[in-house]
């Protein structure tokens, strides 16, 4: 096994096993980069120096024995419930992040013409917790610009291919992030889910992405799209990586206002809890509106219900919940998601950081020209909807509106989970879809987001695992829901398919 | 709802921005596609649903106001596109 296909895990152990070390690891993940990203363009900054220096550190650390501080092994079957308790839980493990996450003395573009020289003054709390936890960052990675959309095409810089077939888009807005996993031009990644911007890419490359319930984890130094709907989660090769980020990414910090003060369990244990118990009394619930959706792609459906099939045979007892307000869900997200993205972009005004433009005469002229050079078109065409939503006179049809059928949709949800533990959906309509094929159609594009966007408006964790392929051989993923900060639920379901469906072609030959 | 081209020009001043000519007819069009089917709003039975600001939690936060150490201006001022000695700069607001 080459280096590069190792998952978080089996990483770890090969390092406290002295296989390998940190900086082998590291230079394994740059090589690759170097051979593909120039065609897939998953990346938008590396950083060699910086990934390679933190290598010679963590090795250092290694020797220093710092890696097995409670147990001598990492070995698979051995309880790993402890993980979380060691100082360095990602010892010299290379992680990529979405170039969203402000990183110290290291480019932060957002994927806009605006922010392209940008270089934040901190880090953060995530990637101060990663770094902390002994974790190597060895690039920022591509997305739609502002994390405005769900094809990474939208990038002010270059798109992102999708590995499984460069013909076709790997998802978004965290492409960069989904691509590089499943490419593996990196052990694991972050991105940020604003309406499955995480799950939505997470499905079409193939790998696992968790977005975490709303205030898990700190938003802390994430570039705000949407501010109630943004969460930031793990992109892994498979579901124990998951949770394995999830432990050392969540927790309360008094840096985020709406980041709760909730215990945070060690997610590993779901693992286990599968291992001793499978999914036996597990309830899962099938929204009856979803099935009933136009347009929902043959494969995706096949794919579902193997994937149903799967679970049952598990032990999960399926039963049939209603979201009477799907219908209105996307109508409300797209008042709300620009409305919040028309306040949090007025920052951007050339005067304390980003892009300037000198030719304007007066402030107001400067602000303008500014904003229309350095933003492209979804993001100019984000701000006027949610300025138009939020103007007189439109505020209590639109945005008054879908702040009403956002609590409605919150509803719908707990009153599904009165009858079950998990929901389970599809995550997008269709496999990924073509580059350029929606590109001018800002609301069909707006449309695949039916399935995912909902768990957003009502600040739920949800999952995408790995279930199958289109005729075309596209990765399809099913979505899992769970009721706030059950996570523990979703890994635990996701951990019992991944290990019972077994697919055994998981990445793409490259 | 449909808007005109010169409602997207008016909405662009109130958004600071300033759309390219070639763009605004496109803009016109595709934001009336999307105000179009966002309102289907309008058949929402929302009554007695109240305003969702939050999502997960409910509640309200607080912290005690303390004062901690400034990064300083070099820090602080290390992005501005243009300064003056420990200032911001911009084009002149008053005649």
């Amino acid at each position: 096994m080459d280096l590069y296909e190792l998952t978080i895990k089996q990483a770890q152990n090969g390092l406290a096993k002295r296989d390998f070390s940190s900086l082998d690891l590291v230079n394994a993940m740059l090589d690759r980069i170097e051979k593909l990203d120039g065609d897939i363009g998953a990346y938008i900054t590396i950083d060699a120096d910086g990934a390679r220096e933190a290598a010679i550190e963590a090795d250092q650390r290694i020797e220093n024995g710092y890696y097995l501080l409670k147990n001598e092994s990492f070995t698979d079957n051995k309880s790993n419930s402890n993980s979380s308790n060691y100082r360095y839980p990602l010892l010299g493990i290379p992680i990529a992040l979405k170039d969203l996450l402000c990183t110290i003395g290291l480019k932060t573009t957002c994927a806009s013409k605006i922010l392209e020289n940008f270089v934040p003054q901190y880090d953060a709390t995530v990637v101060s917790m990663l770094k902390n936890a002994g974790a190597i960052i060895i690039g920022k990675t591509n997305l739609d610009e502002f994390a405005m959309g769900s094809s990474t095409e939208n990038s002010g810089f270059h798109i992102t291919r999708n590995p499984w077939d460069r013909e076709h888009v790997p998802g978004g807005s965290s492409g960069g992030s989904a691509a590089a996993v499943s490419a593996r031009m990196c052990i694991a990644a972050l991105g940020t889910d604003t309406g499955g911007s995480i799950r939505q890419p997470a499905s079409h490359c193939g790998v696992v992405g968790i977005k975490p319930t709303y205030g898990r984890v700190s938003r802390y130094g994430l570039v705000s799209y949407a501010s109630s709907l943004d969460q930031i989660g793990p992109i892994t090769k498979d579901v124990q990586d998951s949770a394995i980020l999830l432990n050392v990414i969540c927790g309360h910090d008094p840096l985020d206002s709406t980041s709760a003060n909730v215990e945070v369990p060690d997610f590993t244990f779901a693992l286990e809890q599968f291992k001793t118990d499978g999914l036996k009394g597990m309830k899962a619930g099938i929204p009856k509106e979803f099935l009933s959706l136009k347009g929902l792609d043959p494969d995706v459906e096949n794919a579902f219900n193997k994937a149903k099939e799967t679970l049952e045979r598990l032990g999960v007892e399926m039963v049939e919940v209603s979201l009477p307000q799907t219908d209105y869900a996307v109508a409300a997200y797209y008042v709300i998601a620009p409305s919040e993205a028309s306040s949090n972009l007025a920052r951007f005004d050339g005067v304390r950081f980003g892009l300037r433009d000198n030719s304007a005469n007066d402030l107001i002229d400067m602000y303008k020209k500014t904003k229309s050079k350095g933003f492209g078109a979804e993001v100019q065409r984000r701000i006027i909807t949610g300025t138009y939503a939020l103007s007189a006179g439109y505020y209590d049809a639109y945005y008054g509106r879908a702040t009403r059928v956002r609590t409605m949709i919150r509803d719908d949800f707990t009153r599904a989970f009165e009858k079950c533990d998990i929901i389970i959906s599809p995550v997008a309509p269709t496999p990924a879809f073509k580059i350029g094929e929606n590109i001018d159609d800002p609301l069909t594009m707006y449309l695949t987001d039916i399935f995912t966007l909902s768990t957003n408006m009502a600040g739920l964790p949800g999952i995408s695992v790995p279930c199958g392929f289109s005729s075309k051989g596209l990765p399809i993923g099913l979505q899992i829901m769970a009721n706030h900060f059950d996570e523990m639920a979703l890994i635990k379901a996701g951990y019992g398919l991944e290990q019972t469906l077994d697919i055994k072609e998981k990445f793409p030959i490259i | 709802m449909k808007i005109t081209q010169k409602d997207v020009e008016y909405i662009a001043h109130l958004s600071r921005l300033e759309v390219d000519e070639t763009l605004i007819d496109k803009f016109a069009e595709q934001i009336s596609n999307i105000l179009q089917y966002i309102d289907k709003l309008k058949d929402a039975d929302v009554s007695g649903a109240s305003l969702m600001a939050g999502a997960a939690l409910q509640n309200n936060v607080f912290r005690e106001d303390i004062v901690k150490k400034s990064p300083g201006p070099d820090v602080t001022l290390s992005n501005a596109p243009e300064r003056h000695e420990d200032f911001y700069t911009v084009p002149r607001v008053v005649g």
